[in-house]
């Protein structure tokens, strides 16, 4: 008798096979480093916000002033309720809510209009100039988002809500009505003209990769410039305009700068100052109810608008390819164009900075004379009958550890966030295709669409206990660096992304075979290589994080306090000029960092804003 | 002839499509094998699998004696492990590193004194004939030179067997002409067993001692390039090799053992085979002449291209067209009278629904 069939392996060989290919798995290094991935984000991201999810349904001590009956630890719909059906809803949730859409609405809008217009006049026409309009979209951006609210209140302050009359006041005498000078409008237009420059950016870049055939196959058809435009150019670039929305909107719904500058002296409130109050009152069950609200939100918005254009190639925009596009004439009017297009990006990034710089100048604000000029806020010894008696700032050991710490956050910051990137983009470009690439991605992608105020407060209810082996940030200068480097995930992990993809695969496995360790790789190819990617990222997060304001307002205290904080402070305080002059000093120090930075090795803003 | 590499009932997927489906194959220590195939076919996979770039789902390869990839063991060894080297198809070399630390990358690695790391470089350049490039850096260099140094960096580290990725496919064609002599010099001096994959016949005839003929992740024939251009196992393989293309003809065999092709008939080798087959002819084995013939049958020049050292014809008789090669320039008039020849013993038969050759 003969068997034909050939026999099974023994199942004890089976396993043993199993166990092997598991080990190799487990050791193959774009699988240990998603698996570190995972779990740091684990512990940045999703820890935290289940912690927030269970500080809003438990009864904590705070909760004893306000909760009658309350149990410290005990499970409660308490906070939920009076937020969303309390008396004081309207006040404390929907109105704020109200409030935030309208700002996030108006501004990304108005940011599209102003940004979209000027790519495609910089990208397909022939106006001159086109190099220094390039060059001034980027200014905005350098400087802190409420920057232009506080030149603002400087211009147009009526007086409505105390402080001194502002520029326009004196100049003319009659003082501006109160929906010029504070409330929605004023913060959508100063947001707007920040964060422009996505727009601009984003819609340049894919204008620049659209291949001017297809336009011009449209145009051989006979279909009118106008008709191009919209049917053709428009959809084209749609993935970029949806990318720069879902920036602008995601960081106008959480931004704090502005609404506090401009919206809370008239108890115009959003979310996040809201949310900021609640916090200082310690009532943190309810601002994190808020919160959470917010982060839905925004979330539910982003998946949306994902949805209804069907891709989530918006996130990575459309790489720049330069194709000889075919020009737009705009004839005798192209001069004019290029001469209000400077003259209004003059007037947005000098004017408020003159504004400011010539405020910080004038002993007392609101008396223009000549006599009045000095440099007191800047170089005065203390006197009580200014500023409170502070100092000038640069007198001022506070603003010199605050400077001190702006710099020292963002400089760790960015080191940590552009070694996150080079490692997440190797675990991602590597892992492509496998179910732990795709999860790492996705992860990597929750912290952009929580607004900048909530990711703060997110962290409040994380720290302040210790979590296993780690000890009670809450306080320190570290918690301000773990939410720095936290946010900044999303766009390191694109900057690594689209860095490592630079690198051809086969350069990699030469080494392989060539008998280098992963380690040796790494260090030896994929790093030199993708060098230009991490200075960029390093920058890009250097800049963003000396100018955060939203992200860390919750959580500084008087020790870790940094310039932008500081600015607040001063502000609430009263101290306006002095407050001008430290967004100076703020502004002369990213523009320092920004040049040396960018002396090393090609790196460049655009290039870790990943276009 | 020991076996320097063997592969046994190796299958990879990728998803829903098997690249290679339960190959096995020995190649024999010093001989140079070409996996030939057009794009898709799995030759590149089933390299990358033998370099361990890429991990099989099923089989096992032993490279010398050593088990470096088994399914049932679940082992598998990492490439640098394996003692091979690797040229690629864009020649992969660092463009952060000179020459030099491009070649010595992989020697570093082995712990190697730097006396004998120099003198390595100075042979493997030689070798090329590319000394004195050590301070180049990559994009210093010709796409033609920058070829020449992935294949000495792979020389410097002396491995086992040499596996080429396409490597001659970015050059232009007088370059390719020039490698493949250089190469073929390199493994006749080297006698290091060398594994190269392509999709350019050419390169495959002139080069090998053995070529695998691959068609959707199957090995077709592995034989000689002797063998493969006269005695196709497939008609695939008869269609794919051969340049012009081999003649395809339908045909019937009748009682007196020639093939009856509808107007005429050729003679050839039917073994006991009976019935309808698939007949065909390399366009060289067809002679013209431009008077009638004993045996010739009568066809009219279609279109006559002379290329200088050889001419093709085609040729028309009611709905059978035949391509012929002649050596020299052709002076043949388009539409003149032709009669052909054809040679019997270079007649292959393939069975009309497998596709194989009929042997016997």
């Amino acid at each position: 008798m003969t068997v034909s069939t050939i026999p099974k392996d023994p199942l004890s060989m089976q396993y043993r096979a199993r166990l092997r290919r598991f080990i190799r798995w487990l050791r193959s290094p774009q699988v240990i480093l998603s698996l570190i991935m995972l779990a740091v984000m684990f512990y940045m991201v999703i820890i935290p916000l289940y912690r927030m999810l269970i500080t809003t349904i438990t009864f904590s001590e705070n909760d004893l002033r306000y909760a009658p009956g309350a149990v410290v630890g005990q499970f409660t719909l308490f906070h939920w309720l009076r937020m969303l059906t309390s008396k004081i809803a309207m006040i404390m949730t929907f109105q704020p809510l109200m409030h935030s859409l309208t700002i996030s609405l108006g501004a990304t809008t108005l940011a599209f209009l102003i940004g979209g217009s000027m790519a495609w006049m910089v990208v397909r026409t022939d106006m001159p100039g086109r190099k220094i309009i390039n060059v001034l979209a980027v200014v905005p951006y350098i400087m802190p988002s409420w920057t232009i609210a506080m030149a603002w209140k400087v211009l147009f302050n009526n007086g409505t809500a105390g402080g001194v009359p502002g520029f326009l006041m004196f100049l003319t005498g009659t003082a501006p009505p109160d929906w010029v000078a504070f409330g929605p409008l004023p913060i959508i237009i100063s947001s707007a003209l920040h964060y422009y420059t996505f727009y601009f950016l984003f819609v340049s870049a894919a204008l620049m990769s659209i291949d001017s055939s297809l336009e011009e196959a449209a145009e051989l058809s006979g279909a009118s410039r106008g008709r191009i435009l919209r049917k053709i150019t428009f959809p084209l670039v749609i993935p970029a305009l949806l990318s720069g929305f879902i920036m602008t909107f995601s960081k106008t719904m959480g931004t704090f700068g502005g609404p506090n500058i401009l919206g809370v002296p008239v108890s115009y409130y959003t979310m996040s100052t809201m949310l900021r109050s609640n916090t200082t009152m310690l009532a943190f069950g309810d601002a994190f109810v808020l919160a959470i609200i917010l982060i839905l939100f925004s979330m539910t918005t982003v998946t949306l608008n994902q949805k209804i254009v069907g891709t989530r190639k918006s996130y990575e925009t459309i790489g720049g390819r330069g194709f000889m596009a075919q020009k737009t004439k705009l004839r005798e009017s192209k001069y004019i164009l290029t001469a209000i297009t400077v003259t209004f990006q003059l007037i947005i990034a000098v004017l408020p900075l003159t504004l400011l710089i010539i405020s910080t100048l004038m002993l007392h604000s609101g008396v223009y004379s000549i006599d009045n000029l000095s440099l007191a806020h800047w170089i005065g010894a203390s006197d009580v009958k200014i500023n409170n008696g502070e100092p000038g700032i640069l007198l001022n050991p506070a603003i010199w550890r605050g400077a001190w710490n702006s710099i020292r956050l963002a400089l760790f910051t960015a080191f940590f966030t552009a070694l996150l990137g080079v490692i997440l983009g190797y675990a991602v470009v590597k892992g492509r295709g496998t179910r732990l690439g795709k999860i790492v991605e996705q992860l990597a992608f929750v912290p952009y669409v929580i607004p900048g105020i909530a990711f703060g407060a997110v962290y409040i209810s994380m720290f302040t206990k210790s979590v296993g082996p780690i000890p009670p940030l809450y306080g320190t200068f570290v918690l301000l660096v773990v939410v720095s480097v936290a946010k900044h995930i999303p766009y390191s992990s694109r900057t690594g992304v689209s860095a490592m993809l630079q690198v051809g695969r086969e350069l990699e496995e030469a080494a392989a075979i060539a008998g280098a360790k992963a380690w040796r790789r790494f260090w030896r190819i994929i790093f030199p290589l993708t060098s230009a990617g991490f200075v960029s990222g390093f920058l890009l997060t250097f800049i963003t994080t000396m100018r955060e304001l939203s992200l860390i307002i919750l959580l500084v205290t008087p020790s870790t306090a940094v310039l932008a904080s500081m600015t607040m402070r001063y502000i609430e305080n009263g101290n306006e000029q002095q407050a001008n002059a430290v967004i100076i000093l703020l502004i002369t120090i990213v523009l320092i960092g920004n040049f040396i930075i960018s002396r090393f090795r090609g790196g460049s803003l655009k290039k870790g804003l990943g276009v | 002839m020991s076996v320097a590499i063997r592969i046994n009932n190796l299958t990879k997927r990728f998803g829903n499509v098997t690249a290679v489906n339960n190959v096995s194959l020995d190649i024999e220590s010093g001989s140079f094998l070409t996996l030939l195939g057009p794009s898709g076919c799995g030759k590149t996979t089933l390299l990358r699998c033998i370099t361990g770039l890429e991990d099989p789902n099923e089989g096992e390869i032993f490279i010398g004696d050593k088990l470096v990839y088994s399914s049932r063991e679940g082992i598998s060894v990492p490439p640098g492990e394996r003692d091979l080297g690797l040229v690629f198809q864009n020649y992969a070399l660092w463009p952060h590193m000179k020459v030099y630390k491009n070649m010595t990358f992989a020697l570093e690695t082995q712990k190697m004194s730097v006396e004998e790391m120099d003198k390595r470089v100075k042979d493997s350049l030689a070798e090329v004939k590319m000394s004195g490039y050590e301070d180049r850096y990559p994009r210093e260099m010709s796409g033609g030179q920058q070829q020449r140094i992935a294949l000495a960096r792979m020389l410097a580290y002396r491995p086992k067997v040499f596996l080429m990725d396409e490597p001659l496919s970015n050059l232009d064609a007088r370059l390719r002409m020039d490698m493949r002599i250089e190469l073929k010099r390199l493994h006749h001096v080297t006698g290091a067993t060398t594994v190269y994959v392509t999709h350019d016949q050419v390169e495959a005839l002139t080069m090998s001692t053995n070529i695998a003929i691959m068609k959707e992740g199957v090995i077709q024939q592995l034989d000689t390039p002797d063998q493969v251009y006269h005695y196709p196992a497939t008609l695939f393989v008869a269609d794919f090799i051969g340049n012009p293309k081999v003649n395809i003809l339908n045909g019937v065999i009748d009682e007196a053992g020639k093939v009856n092709i509808g107007s005429f008939k050729i003679s050839a080798n039917t073994y006991t085979k009976t019935g309808k087959v698939v007949l065909t002819i390399r366009p060289e084995d067809i002679t013209i002449s431009t008077e009638p013939v004993p045996d010739g049958i009568e066809f009219t020049a279609y279109s006559v291209l002379p290329a200088g050292a050889d001419s093709s014809i085609i040729a028309q008789r009611d709905d059978v067209e035949l391509t012929i090669r002649e050596m020299g320039t052709c002076k043949i008039r388009m539409d003149e009278k032709i009669w052909l020849k054809i040679n019997q013993d270079a007649v292959n038969l393939y069975d009309e629904n497998s596709g194989k050759l009929i042997t016997q």
